[in-house]
């Protein structure tokens, strides 16, 4: 039977299909929606973990248990990962261990660029790349079959474009794999020195094996490569190495040239491409992100030409391509017309404690999640975002920095702060800082589409389970003042902060109310009545449901979803609610 | 057939795709979808491609590519108008969203958008969400806009119909359903 799937929900049919057993992640888009997804299929345990560094060490114990496991993320969590991953490279596995990353060129949801197949290539691993939805159901299947094989994690790279672009995918029978029994091994999972150097030596002839295997020499061990790495030779002219999405691309904008795609990025079979460089006249890399490939065809003496016609920024394009490699130009986006930013939502719950931090003038090291986008005029409320949980340990910087100054916060969501704000918190404390924190609890992880997780009480398969007590936890880590209020109660919010700030020592202030599209609140719009005297101070909420338009302001009634905080604003009274 | 589809976040761009996603098959075509998640679905501009033939490479319309623009904000058409081939098709909402630079002054909501479509591009404008309006649940503003869309490509009211059931949730079908016939007669 044949479907139209999501990239990652192919991935996720087949993690299924291979008979994984365990699958583990922490939200991040373009990756979220693989392990939603599996959260359905009754056969396969899966977890929202705290954060990358645990999904990816609990799958990597269901895999030296003996079953097949799989852990996903996006780009920068694998920064988060990257601990266990570099070690369990030394390692190996039990049973396969899969790795998804997803890396996002152009930026549609990320702090940064950064291209997986260095890390990768540091933590000597090798990486499948697919090109479409049915490709990546069978990599995930190819990707079990190396990481068994060769004793090694396997990573399975996606960007933006194939986790979020459906194509037609044939549906498979799910095929359940024994467990492999378990037996005590130090000297391959105890990591320390004398071990780790024997481990060494492993995985660099790993790496050697695979590498030649996929050359066509060495031992074969049944993988069927071609699947992986495929040459077609049309015009000898040109052609072209890509992989990935990139190869659809080229498909398109060069139907006539060679390609050689590469379906495993690393390690790269490097005699065979040597080969396809001598059978063309130009050999073109085209790759987006880094010269990954380009280096490496260099430094093995092959000549092509790479980056000197693309650029390292952003995703690529056919038009990109046809433009490089045939001069033609494309039609130029018209940019005089003003951006559509996106804004916190109609009613979020966020809202109003960044007016309020706005309007106190604080310094706000931010974070990752919904409430960045306080950090867009008019509420313009933050000052650094750089990672998950930076904001703390940053906000503790300063004060350790500026004593004197007493005016910075931390501004952190729930689920951030359980992913990794929770050392910076204990940092605050034990070294005596100065910080105040404000939790935004709105109860659930909200930008990538509303996981649970261990605050929320309830586990990825909405089973009720033990809640994390953030009041108590933050208790726990020796914060003394820790205030809860209503995210929604500006005053309030207003002298929590004015008195955490002034008082010594480390502060929680818990700022709390449901994310407004999990409450879907049905309250009637709120309307301006003709007492409105124009002064524009509802305007400085950045409601996207109240406009100014011609002088006169307006609530629109199709946006507006009645959360009141425009009424609590009007000095005249002239908001009203039915 | 390439077909983007623009329009701010949240006003339903994913599921008109959905629709026509499913639409390709009972053609019989390939179909390939793109789609943005995450972070400009929360009142950003947001495109969504589908593009159906006998064999499809990239997911992604090349600018000057599209045989049809569906613009669910008229502003959203203006700024993709470049990727509507010369001839191609153009469904324009007049609704106007404001994006915030222009809610906070720092910019101004361009004038006359669609009459400026309908002279350069050969738009159809249709207020959409009035007649989203009318059949009484403004979020059917995308299915308004693919029934409007089906009649001027030619594509029957019936194969769309059954796409739709395949897209939508059973307590949704019938109001889309109406949505996609007010869009049809538009």
């Amino acid at each position: 039977m044949k479907e139209l799937l999501l990239g990652n929900a192919a991935i996720a049919r087949g993690a299924y299909e291979a008979g994984v057993r365990v699958a583990t992640a922490y939200p991040g888009t373009p990756s979220t929606e693989i392990t939603e997804i599996i959260s359905g299929y009754g056969e396969i345990y899966s977890e929202w973990s705290p954060n990358e560094k645990v999904a990816f060490e609990a799958a990597l114990g269901a895999s030296v248990a003996g079953v097949r496991a799989m852990v996903c993320m996006k780009h920068v969590g694998l920064n988060v990962a990257a601990d266990p991953l570099f070690t369990a490279s030394y390692t190996g596995v039990g049973g396969g261990l899969l790795v998804v990353v997803a890396d996002d060129p152009g930026m549609f949801s990320s702090q940064n660029e950064q291209d997986t197949r260095y890390i990768a290539r540091a933590a000597h691993l090798p990486v499948l790349e697919p090109s479409n939805s049915a490709e990546a159901k069978e990599y995930v299947r190819l990707a079990f079959e190396i990481s068994e094989s060769y004793d090694t994690p396997v990573i399975l790279r996606t960007t933006t474009r194939l986790a979020h672009g459906q194509s037609v995918t044939e549906i498979g029978e799910r095929v359940e794999r024994a467990v492999i029994p378990y037996v005590k091994n130090p000297a391959k999972y105890v990591m320390m020195p004398a071990n780790a150097k024997n481990r060494h030596i492993v995985v660099e002839k790993r790496m050697n094996d695979l590498q030649k295997a996929c050359d066509g020499g060495g031992v074969q061990k049944e993988i069927d490569y071609s699947k992986l790495n495929s040459i077609t030779y049309n015009d000898r002219k040109t052609g072209i190495l890509c992989s990935g999405i990139v190869y659809q691309y080229v498909k398109e904008a060069l139907p006539n040239a060679s390609v050689f795609k590469l379906g495993m990025a690393y390690p790269l079979p490097i005699e065979r491409i040597r080969e396809f460089a001598k059978n063309v006249e130009n050999l073109i890399v085209i790759e987006e992100l880094e010269p990954f490939f380009e280096e490496q065809l260099k430094i093995n003496g092959i000549e092509c030409r790479g980056k000197e016609l693309f650029s390292r920024q952003g995703e690529l394009s056919v038009n990109i391509i046809k433009e490089a490699l045939l001069g033609v130009k494309a039609v130029a986006p018209d940019n005089a017309l003003p951006g559509r930013p996106p804004v916190l939502c109609a009613g979020c719950p966020h809202r109003g404690v960044f007016y309020v931090l706005s309007k106190l003038k604080m310094t706000v090291c931010g974070d990752i999640g919904c409430y960045t986008l306080g950090a867009l005029a008019p509420l313009s409320a933050v000052d650094t975002v750089v990672c998950m949980g930076a904001g703390i340990g940053m906000a503790h910087g300063f004060s350790k920095a500026l004593p004197d100054k007493k005016n910075t916060v931390a501004v952190i969501g729930d689920s951030t702060f359980i992913h990794s704000g929770i050392t910076g918190l204990i940092d605050c404390v034990y070294n005596k800082g100065n910080t105040t924190v404000l939790i935004l609890d709105n109860s659930t992880t909200g930008m990538t589409g509303h996981q649970n997780h261990p605050a929320t009480g309830k586990t990825i398969k909405e089973e009720e389970t033990v809640k994390l007590d953030l009041e108590t936890l933050c208790k726990a880590c020796g914060v003394t003042s820790v205030v809860t209020v209503a995210a929604d109660d500006l005053a309030g919010i207003e002298k929590a902060v004015k008195e955490e700030t002034a008082r010594a020592g480390v502060s929680v202030i818990i700022a709390r109310k449901p994310c407004e599209l999990i409450l879907k609140t049905s309250r009637k719009p709120y309307r301006i009545t003709e007492a409105c005297k124009k002064c524009k101070a509802c305007l400085k909420i950045g409601c996207p449901a109240i406009q100014s338009i011609d002088n006169r302001i307006e609530i629109k009634a199709e946006m507006c979803v009645g959360c009141g905080l425009c009424e609590k604003l009007c000095a005249f009274g002239a908001i009203k609610g039915e | 057939m390439n077909i983007l589809i623009v329009g701010v976040g949240g006003q339903g761009t994913l599921l008109a795709s959905r629709i026509l996603g499913n639409l390709a098959p009972i053609l019989g075509l390939e179909v390939k979808l793109n789609e943005v998640h995450g972070m400009a679905q929360r009142g950003g501009s947001v495109v969504t491609h589908v593009k159906m033939a006998d064999k499809v490479y990239s997911p992604v319309i090349a600018e000057g590519d599209a045989d049809a623009v569906l613009a669910f904000e008229v502003l959203e058409g203006y700024r993709y108008r470049h990727f509507l081939k010369k001839g191609g098709i153009m469904v324009v909402n007049t609704q106007e969203i404001l994006p915030m630079p222009v809610i906070t002054g720092a910019a101004e909501y361009p004038k006359d958008l669609a009459k400026h479509l309908r002279e350069e591009c050969g738009a159809i404008t249709v207020d959409a969400l009035a007649a989203a309006n009318e059949i009484g649940n403004a979020r059917t503003v995308n299915t308004v806009i693919l029934g409007c869309f089906a009649r001027i490509a030619g594509i029957a009211c019936a194969d769309l119909e059954k796409a739709l059931e395949q897209s939508v949730k059973p307590k949704l079908l019938e109001v889309n359903k109406t949505a996609l016939k007010k869009g049809y007669s538009l």
